[in-house]
């Protein structure tokens, strides 16, 4: 059975995030499942950075922790890594300029990859493809996926290049195949293209956000939704769909409340530092009841925190952000299928309720890759909630924006949509939308507002649950954490323990019983979460009197493994 | 854009009741907001008003038409892109001189600099009214409140400010002349581009200092005798700068330059509010991923 992960280490601006990505598309062509995952500091050239990729036969969504082929582009990744290298497993360098670590016995492949490089193509730029081509080469893998990858990756500057970038990733291939040490047995056969894709969860967040229709966007860039914003603004125009770079976080989000009124899908994407700025456009969204989806791709805070690296740390904060009270929802997908529903689902819910929705993710969910199969898009449902047809609107002389319900939910129309003014307004106001003070109207529009969490609530998912037999624990989680609580699982299971995963991919409403089924007598209810204070923990006892067993937290800015997982109940978490 | 019958200043009779202090300068500028509407025979359902928060921020609220009123200093992103989302739309913002210069001061300057067809009314009454008379960023060099014992610090000169962001049309009108303020309105929304007029409007309740008197005794139209040529732009630094025994009013500086809904790649499409949403055909994305 084929498990193999493979690091890939190097200072910033050595191309090491390229060697993963074309070494782990390779494979996918393959038809391997893979996991792809990338560990970079806030800054341009220098440092350490690695990328990791995840080979498997079955489905896989975290990164494990001991490396079987471990590349090393400097020493330090050496030094950094070596101890993570099992004795079946191989350091694949270029021993001139790294180094052979001190006292290892560890098989070790020397490839001279920018000597090669040189050689072939005249050109030191190609030293990644010769990486790439010689772990290819390493794992005997077939040459021919390898180049159909260097020709779409390299296919847009010409065949110059492709064919410099084929020969260098050839020569590679070649060195490894011919020197490789006798000790390594392991070999990878493609078994035929599995048609899936390979996907980071942001990029299959922003396809989510195309099927459902989303015309507006408006964003200031931070890590790590900036590369949400970036694919929109360069594929959206195909589908209507425009990006704004706006001033700041604060017009950004009375961008999207702004084109929302005027009667488009409309969205904006930030992180905790920017969320913090639009906490007031949040409540604005609320009163108005305008439709607002925004992306909050966490990363470790509090501030600037750990720009570059990951968290859960904003569940609470998007939970109560804003002031006053008013609907809202809060989905959070744990892997990249997961995402581009969540982006479909946000718009029907903001557009449905006429309330903000926000989608949290995190740095892990949106830089890692993840295999999905291509989404079906007939499964898209648009859903705009009540909208007044363009006939209602010629009409309607004496619309009233905030039409007493008794869901909650007014019918809208738009501006210039026929003769229908529609009136919004942030101050409290009557059904007409004109300012009030009188306490009996305020009382019953926060009351008309506030009967929408019924409507809300029964759309909201349930925990997706991954049950076993009688099980020692149930590991609840919520976004990105999943992949790896769902590999602990597993491992826990090849010892003999059973243990249920519960994974709330939709956090509020709170859906509290469709929660509470998934609580069994006997078994320890264990919370894994990526942030110091256990947020959800809290939340699961706020919402439902019930408090876990006990609880596995981690905040050092990386993403968990489901090793780490293990050992953390092994010690008694 | 007139597409109904005659449109006549019944058409923008609203029905609810001020909240203005009578005698208010605010009066004069929803009068000739009306106006330069009728005079531009521009029905209601196509007129737009996004305003944000003070006693400016309310006039949406006292005639009839499209609002969007929103947060303190922010009218400004949200007509940028309703105006986006629906150039179909007449779109004019409405501020304070606080709402406008003070809170939304960095979305005053991206806004011109963008050029979005817009128009822009400030009520400068040089200070904060529904907060009840603090300082404001245009308070001249000073005045005391209660907020500013030692008297307000040197004022900002917005006009000046907009002629050096380059704004493509920068008018000033006294909301005691409501003829000439209407014209003024009726250029700026024919204007294509960010129009942004600021209005002297007396606060008869906090400012005691910059009356309608005070003002009637300086003012004067910028193009009384023909001369002026407002596509001079060192020319109408200088006019934008003049505060203190004469205050110019009229059309101070305007010329042509791209618009932002033009300039954006989206202004050979359909309306982003018309265009169509079709989930499948996202599907011609999946194969840059396998
Ligand atoms: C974020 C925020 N800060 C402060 C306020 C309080 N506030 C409301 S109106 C206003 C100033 C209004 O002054 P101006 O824009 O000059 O309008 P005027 O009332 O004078 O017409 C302030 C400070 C607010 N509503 N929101």
């Amino acid at each position: 059975m084929v498990d193999l992960n493979i690091m890939v280490g190097g200072e910033a601006g050595q191309g090491v995030q390229s060697v993963g990505s074309v070494l782990a598309k390779t494979l996918l062509r393959g038809g391997y499942e893979i996991f792809a995952d990338q560990d970079f500091e806030s800054r341009i050239r220098g440092g350490h950075s690695f990328s990791r990729v995840r080979v498997s036969r079955r489905p896989v969504a975290a990164a494990l922790a001991p490396i079987d082929i471990l590349v090393a582009l400097n020493e330090d990744t050496i030094k950094l890594h070596e101890k993570k290298v099992p004795n079946q497993g191989i350091i694949v360098s270029e021993i001139s300029k790294t180094g052979v670590p001190e006292n290892s016995a560890q098989p070790m492949l020397d490839i001279p990859f920018e000597k090669i490089a040189v050689s072939v193509s005249g050109n030191i730029l190609m030293t990644n493809t010769v990486a790439a081509g010689g772990i290819l080469g390493l794992l005997d893998y077939d040459f021919g996926l390898f180049e159909t990858v260097l020709r779409g990756e390299y296919g847009r500057k010409g065949e110059k290049v492709v064919q410099a970038n084929v020969d260098a990733g050839r020569a590679g291939y070649g060195f490894a195949q011919q020197h490789r040490p006798k000790g390594f047995k392991l070999r990878l056969k493609p078994s035929g293209p599995s048609g899936k894709m390979l996907i980071s969860g942001h990029e299959a967040l922003a396809l989510g956000v195309l099927a459902a229709g989303c015309k507006f966007v408006a964003g200031y860039p931070m890590t790590p939704t900036t590369s949400i914003l970036e694919f929109l603004a360069d594929r959206g125009r195909e589908f209507g769909l425009h990006v704004v770079q706006a001033e700041d976080e604060i017009s950004a989000a009375n961008m999207a409340v702004g084109a929302a009124y005027a009667g488009v899908r409309s969205m904006t994407a930030t992180s905790g530092g920017g969320f913090c700025l639009m906490t007031e456009t949040l409540s604005l969204a609320g009163m108005t009841e305008t439709p607002l989806v925004v992306v909050l791709g966490q990363r470790s805070g509090p501030a600037i925190g750990l720009p570059t690296r990951t968290e859960q740390g904003d569940l609470l904060f998007a939970l109560h952000a804003g002031h006053g009270e008013f609907p809202r929802a809060i989905l959070a997908p744990g892997n990249a299928e997961e995402a581009f529903w969540a982006a479909v689902k946000a718009f029907n819910l903001a557009e449905a309720f006429q309330t903000p929705v926000i989608i949290l993710t995190d740095h892990d969910l949106g830089n890692s890759y993840y295999t999905m199969k291509k989404p079906d898009l007939a499964k898209v449902v648009i859903d705009r909630g009540t909208v007044l047809s363009d006939a209602e609107a010629a009409e309607a002389v004496e619309y009233r924006r905030y039409a007493y319900t008794r869901t909650g939910i007014s019918p809208r129309a738009f501006p210039g949509q026929g003769r229908a003014l529609v009136v919004a307004d942030s101050d409290e106001h009557n059904e007409e939308g004109h300012i009030i003070e009188d306490g009996k109207t305020r009382r019953k529009m926060m009351d008309k507002r506030m009967r929408k969490n019924g409507g809300l609530s029964r759309r909201i998912a349930g925990p997706a649950v991954i049950r076993r037999q009688n099980p020692v624990y149930n590991l609840i989680c919520w976004g990105s954490t999943y992949g790896a609580v769902a590999e602990a699982a597993r491992l826990l299971e090849q010892r003999g323990i059973k243990a249920q995963v519960t994974h709330l991919k939709e956090l509020w409403p709170f859906p509290v019983r469709a929660f509470a089924r998934t609580l069994a007598g006997g078994v320890k209810n264990i919370v894994v979460e990526a942030n110091f204070t256990g947020q959800l923990e809290n939340l699961i006892r706020a919402e439902t009197g019930v408090s876990a067993d006990g609880h596995v937290r981690k905040y050092d800015g990386r993403p968990f493994t489901a090793n780490e997982i293990v050992a953390a109940l092994e010690g008694g978490a | 854009m007139k597409t109904g019958p005659r449109v006549e200043l019944d058409d923008y009779a609203s029905a609810s009741n001020s909240a203005w202090c009578p005698g208010c300068g605010n009066f004069g500028i929803l009068r000739s907001l009306d106006k330069a509407l009728v005079d531009l025979e521009m029905p209601p359902h196509q007129v737009l008003l996004v305003s944000g928060i003070g006693q400016a921020g309310k006039l949406p609220h006292y005639t009839r038409a499209n609002v969007l009123n929103g947060l303190h200093g922010r009218p400004l992103p949200a007509a940028t892109a309703a105006k986006l989302a629906n150039r179909g739309l007449a779109v004019i913002a409405i501020s304070g001189d606080g709402d406008g210069y003070g809170e939304g001061g960095n979305h005053f300057i991206h806004a011109m600099n963008r050029n979005s067809n817009l128009t822009y009314l400030v009520h400068n009454n040089q200070v904060y009214g529904l907060t009840k008379g603090q300082a404001s960023p245009t308070t001249d060099l000073g005045f005391t409140t209660k907020l500013n014992p030692d008297g307000a610090w040197t004022a900002l000169r917005p006009l000046a400010l907009a002629v050096a962001c380059d704004c493509s049309f920068v008018g000033r009108g006294f909301a005691g002349d409501i003829d000439h303020l209407a014209g003024l309105i009726a250029q700026a929304v024919k204007h294509e581009g960010f129009a942004l007029i600021e209005i002297l409007q007396p606060c008869i309740s906090f400012n005691k200092k910059n009356t309608f008197q005070w003002y009637r005794e300086r003012i004067y139209k910028v193009d009384q005798d023909g001369k002026y040529d407002p596509g001079n732009r060192a020319a109408a630094f200088e006019k934008a700068s003049e505060w203190g025994d004469r205050i110019p009013i009229g059309v101070i500086y305007r010329h042509e330059r791209p618009v932002f809904e033009d300039y954006v790649g989206i202004s050979g499409h359909e309306l982003l509010v018309k265009q169509p949403i079709d989930p499948s055909s996202v599907g011609q994305l999946f194969d840059d991923f396998t």
